[in-house]
């Protein structure tokens, strides 16, 4: 490539603001052109306008409807058990199973369990992040590698974590190793996936784009298929954590190791004691982690497509189309699973999900390609 | 087709392009052979199938021609698209600093070139805004920065203003003509808009269809700056438009 100073007409390609301007309107054929003033105005004219609402406004119009939801659970939940259908020791009312949850929590066996379980995730779902990128790039890259793993990886998307078990105790024992093992194979291929897809859907136009401005190899990459591909990605990694934690929550339940006490370990020893109220205070903790991690990935993916321009936050357009009630929006049931866009009208509701989202593993993970599960 | 300039910017010399082979084979250019001189303003006109952008992306050196040479002599090549094909995440000075990083200039100078960039396409003060919070105009100058921050002395433009209201198309005329002569760029702007042609262009190549071949070429003799709405303009555009409906007509039989 040329530099500067390689062309011989100097200053060719510089920007002089010096010259030209004024005198370009000598030798007009005809009248001035409408000129720089019509050119600000029309900027000014068609400068997109944002409405924004108050803070205390958009908290409350995301808050409402989960804590609407968590109430009529709650009651239902009570009626049930008013109802009389089981006795109270087999199906404790709400207020007792947060009552023991309560209780729980201000004592030192519960941290350490949490504590080894979060680890335990943490650990297993950042090296499925690593494997599963890697196989990632390696797999969108390569057409050989395509064509030979590919439909693997979604075959190996689709089985359920369960079922490696007893493969995972037969070569690891009742140890962790085994835990991680099954934790890894659980969410790997969804983020390989969530990278396969994401480098296919960049548009070609920005790769033309990219090498135009002189982007080859890696510089194309860092520059143009990473950025675009990433919304993709994150909906990998957040249906890969999905898999991870179920995987997790299995393998704790099944692979219990001594003298390691964990959410899973707990769940499973209130069962076996009859213990229906410390087993509701195990199920709140796992749901409450789930809630935490899920509004964390809800909060990255908002971010991302704010930046971009895909949440149309106060477009009276999109609120015109939900006040008619035509056309759902994919995200109309968001309000269930916690989602803090459920509220903000998203047209563009996980598009890239549903692309990675294959038929649920051991449940329904993938089940919500609409709205990025 | 003319003799050879010695100080061309751009000679394009009996390219031919054909895609794919056998009986499917497609001919997309069929000889073509122009040369443009530094600083001059030359539009590519035709209709469908005319291989515009076939040609444009040869002189970007995004694809190679099947036969002759495009020779750039030397001179960097920037390209602009009809769809501003600005990157959705970074925002409007992000945009115009991709090219400045990618040839590693420091941060200090990247910062006052974006700067000095924007201001030439009165867009001051906009670097921080994403492409979705500027209009349609304002994205084609943001990609128009874009271009020149390659520090390109040779600018392909694939029909840039296509998508543009008529107002908006005018002023950015405007625009373009003011920055082309401050600037002394050579550009080679694509179009299927005769006046637009006529309105900008210092020489006018038509291109025939199916396969793009040279079919004629117009100098256009009108002071600067013109007005689109000109009589003069108006006058050349309607000769124009009958030899080009003459070529498209020959595709009728």
């Amino acid at each position: 490539m040329a530099t500067e100073t390689d062309i011989p007409e100097s200053g060719l390609g510089r920007i002089d603001l010096a010259k030209g301007g004024v005198d370009a309107r000598r030798d007009s054929d005809g009248p001035a052109g409408p000129g720089p003033d019509a050119l600000a105005g029309l900027d000014a004219l068609d400068i997109p306008t944002a409405e924004h609402r108050p803070l205390a406004a958009r908290t409350w119009s995301a808050a409402w409807p989960k804590i609407g939801a968590l109430v009529l659970f709650l009651l239902l939940w009570q009626i049930v058990v008013w109802s009389g259908w089981k006795p109270t020791y087999v199906l404790p009312g709400p207020m007792s199973a947060l009552r023991e949850f309560g209780h729980r929590v201000t004592g030192g066996h519960f941290w350490d369990a949490l504590l080894r379980t979060v680890v335990r995730a943490l650990k297993g779902y950042a090296l499925a992040v690593v494997i599963g990128g890697v196989v990632g790039v390696a797999v969108s890259r390569s057409t050989v590698l395509r064509t030979a793993v590919g439909s693997f990886i979604t075959s190996l998307q689709t089985m359920p974590s369960i079922v490696w078990f007893p493969l995972a105790i037969l070569l690891f024992k009742l140890s962790e190793a085994a835990i991680m093992f099954v934790v890894i194979l659980g969410a790997a291929p969804s983020i390989a996936n969530g990278v396969i897809y994401g480098v296919d859907y960049v548009p070609p136009l920005l790769v033309r784009v990219g090498r135009s401005m002189g982007a080859r190899g890696f510089s194309l990459y860092r520059y143009v298929v990473a950025p675009a591909a990433l919304p993709s990605v994150l909906a990998g990694l957040k249906q890969g954590w999905a898999f991870a934690w179920r995987s997790l929550m299995a393998g704790e339940l099944l692979v219990i190791v001594p003298g390691h006490p964990s959410i899973g370990a707990d769940l499973q020893n209130s069962r076996e004691l009859l213990d229906t109220v410390g087993v509701m205070a195990s199920m709140i903790t796992i749901f409450l982690i789930g809630v935490v991690v899920d509004a964390a990935f809800n909060a990255a993916d908002r971010q991302l497509r704010v930046r971009r321009g895909l949440v149309a936050e106060g477009n009276s357009a999109v609120r015109a189309a939900r006040g008619r009630g035509s056309a759902p929006l994919p995200e109309a049931a968001g309000a269930m699973s916690g989602d803090p866009s459920a509220g903000t009208g998203d047209v563009s509701g996980g598009h890239h999900a549903g692309h990675v989202g294959g038929p649920g593993g051991d449940g329904d993970v993938g089940g919500g390609g609409g709205h990025a599960s | 087709m003319t003799a050879v300039l010695p100080d061309a910017a751009l000679r394009i010399d009996g390219v031919s392009r054909f895609f794919g082979g056998g009986a499917a084979q497609v001919q997309a250019l069929d000889n073509i052979s122009l040369q443009a001189r530094p600083g001059e303003f030359v539009c590519l006109l035709g209709a469908s199938g005319c291989g515009k952008s076939t040609l444009l992306s040869l002189i970007a050196g995004l694809d190679s021609p099947s036969a002759g040479t495009v020779d750039t002599t030397g001179r960097r090549v920037g390209m602009m698209f009809q769809d501003s094909a600005l990157l959705p995440w970074l925002t409007a000075g992000g945009n115009v600093e991709v090219p400045l990083r990618l040839r590693g200039i420091g941060r200090t100078e990247r910062r006052a070139r974006v700067d000095e960039l924007l201001t030439m396409v009165r867009l001051a003060g906009m670097a921080q805004r994403r492409p979705h919070e500027l209009s349609g105009g304002m994205r084609q100058r943001v990609s128009l920065a874009r271009a020149f921050a390659q520090e390109a002395d040779i600018l392909c433009m694939d029909e840039p203003f296509g998508a543009l209201d008529a107002m908006t198309r005018d002023l950015l005329h405007d625009e373009l003509e003011r920055i082309w002569r401050q600037t002394g760029v050579t550009v080679i702007f694509v179009t299927h808009d005769v006046r637009e042609a006529v309105r900008l262009g210092d020489r006018i190549v038509l291109l025939s269809s199916r396969p793009g071949r040279v079919a004629e070429v117009f100098d256009v003799d009108i002071d600067r700056p013109r007005r689109i709405d000109s009589p003069r303009v108006a006058d050349l555009a309607t000769r124009v438009t009958a030899r080009l409906r003459e070529e498209v007509g020959r595709h009728g039989h």
